[in-house]
């Protein structure tokens, strides 16, 4: 499977809180921030958390800007996070 | 997650789940202690101020640990195998415009192999809620003021990587052996909650 993402795409996080194990921490939930490298290709955790058979996806980097995720700070934050937690962000930042 | 997990539900839950498996033939008693103990063999903070001694002396050596922390560490005899899998390092470098500081918001993500067992702060819920807030007042609490002009990353170990940071070198250390250096290098250093 070829990587969705590449480093300098702007992407949105999940909104949805999903029932079982995720690794997609709240506060980075429904967020905007750019991809800054790829961190290699895991089977998703929450599907290993269950049991289920994952095919390995690409992980990512992302930035966040400290003021989009708590609506303050002047710091950045970067998460990793699976490809399957992002969209791509079509609004200008 | 509680702060204080040995009297926590989850805990007896464990112990309960342990012995269970433990009657049923299905594991060994002590199997899981003696995993932990391969897990952190070897790990001490020892390890990772090695790295950064190696890095600040040899400008080589530092790029190639910045590029493929993996690769770089083997050179100096260290891996990050150990567990279930091969843990990908990525060390972040700190300089005079940008400092960084590691957390892991989800549970306690940590270079076991580089910087041995994590401490307990590490693993409180006040610094993995506060830090990825506010991190210049937590980096403040731990004696650590930065120059407002510094800019301040957080990495939050919330998937398959692990982080160590890179510190600055002191200045007026330019005649120090690597020895010396590294003896200079905490493990708050390489956390990212102290300067070096």
């Amino acid at each position: 499977m070829t990587d969705r993402y590449a480093p300098g795409d702007r992407v949105r996080t999940r909104i949805a809180d999903p029932p079982g194990h995720t690794r997609l921490p709240r506060y980075a939930r429904g967020a905007r921030g750019e991809v800054v490298s790829t961190a290699g290709h895991h089977p998703l955790a929450d599907e290993r958390a269950r049991g289920l058979a994952s095919d390995p996806r690409a992980v990512y980097h992302v930035r966040f800007a400290a003021s989009d995720l708590f609506g303050a700070g002047d710091h950045a934050v970067v998460v990793e996070l699976w490809e399957d937690y992002l969209e791509p962000d079509g609004s200008t930042p | 997650m509680s702060g204080d997990h040995a009297s926590s539900p989850v805990a007896a839950q464990v112990r309960h789940v342990e012995a269970l498996l433990e009657q049923r033939g299905l594991l060994e008693p002590d199997e899981i202690d003696e995993r932990i103990d391969a897990l952190a063999a070897g790990g001490t903070p020892a390890n990772g101020a090695a790295l950064v001694a190696r890095a600040w002396v040899d400008p080589a050596f530092r790029e190639r640990l910045l590029a493929d922390g993996n690769a770089a560490i083997a050179e100096l005899g260290f891996s990050m195998g150990g567990a279930l899998q091969e843990q990908k390092l990525h060390v972040v470098a700190n300089d005079a415009d940008e400092h960084h500081v590691i957390v892991c918001t989800l549970c306690s993500c940590y270079p076991i192999a580089l910087l041995g067992p994590s401490p307990g702060w590490y693993k409180s819920e006040a610094y993995r809620s506060r830090v990825v807030r506010e991190p210049r007042a937590v980096l403040q609490e731990f004696g650590l003021e930065l120059p407002a002009s510094t800019r301040i990353t957080v990495w939050d170990a919330s998937a398959e990587t692990r982080y160590m940071v890179l510190p600055r070198r002191p200045d007026g250390t330019g005649g120090e052996t690597e020895q010396e250096l590294a003896e200079r290098v905490t493990r708050k250093g390489l956390v990212g909650t102290a300067a070096v």
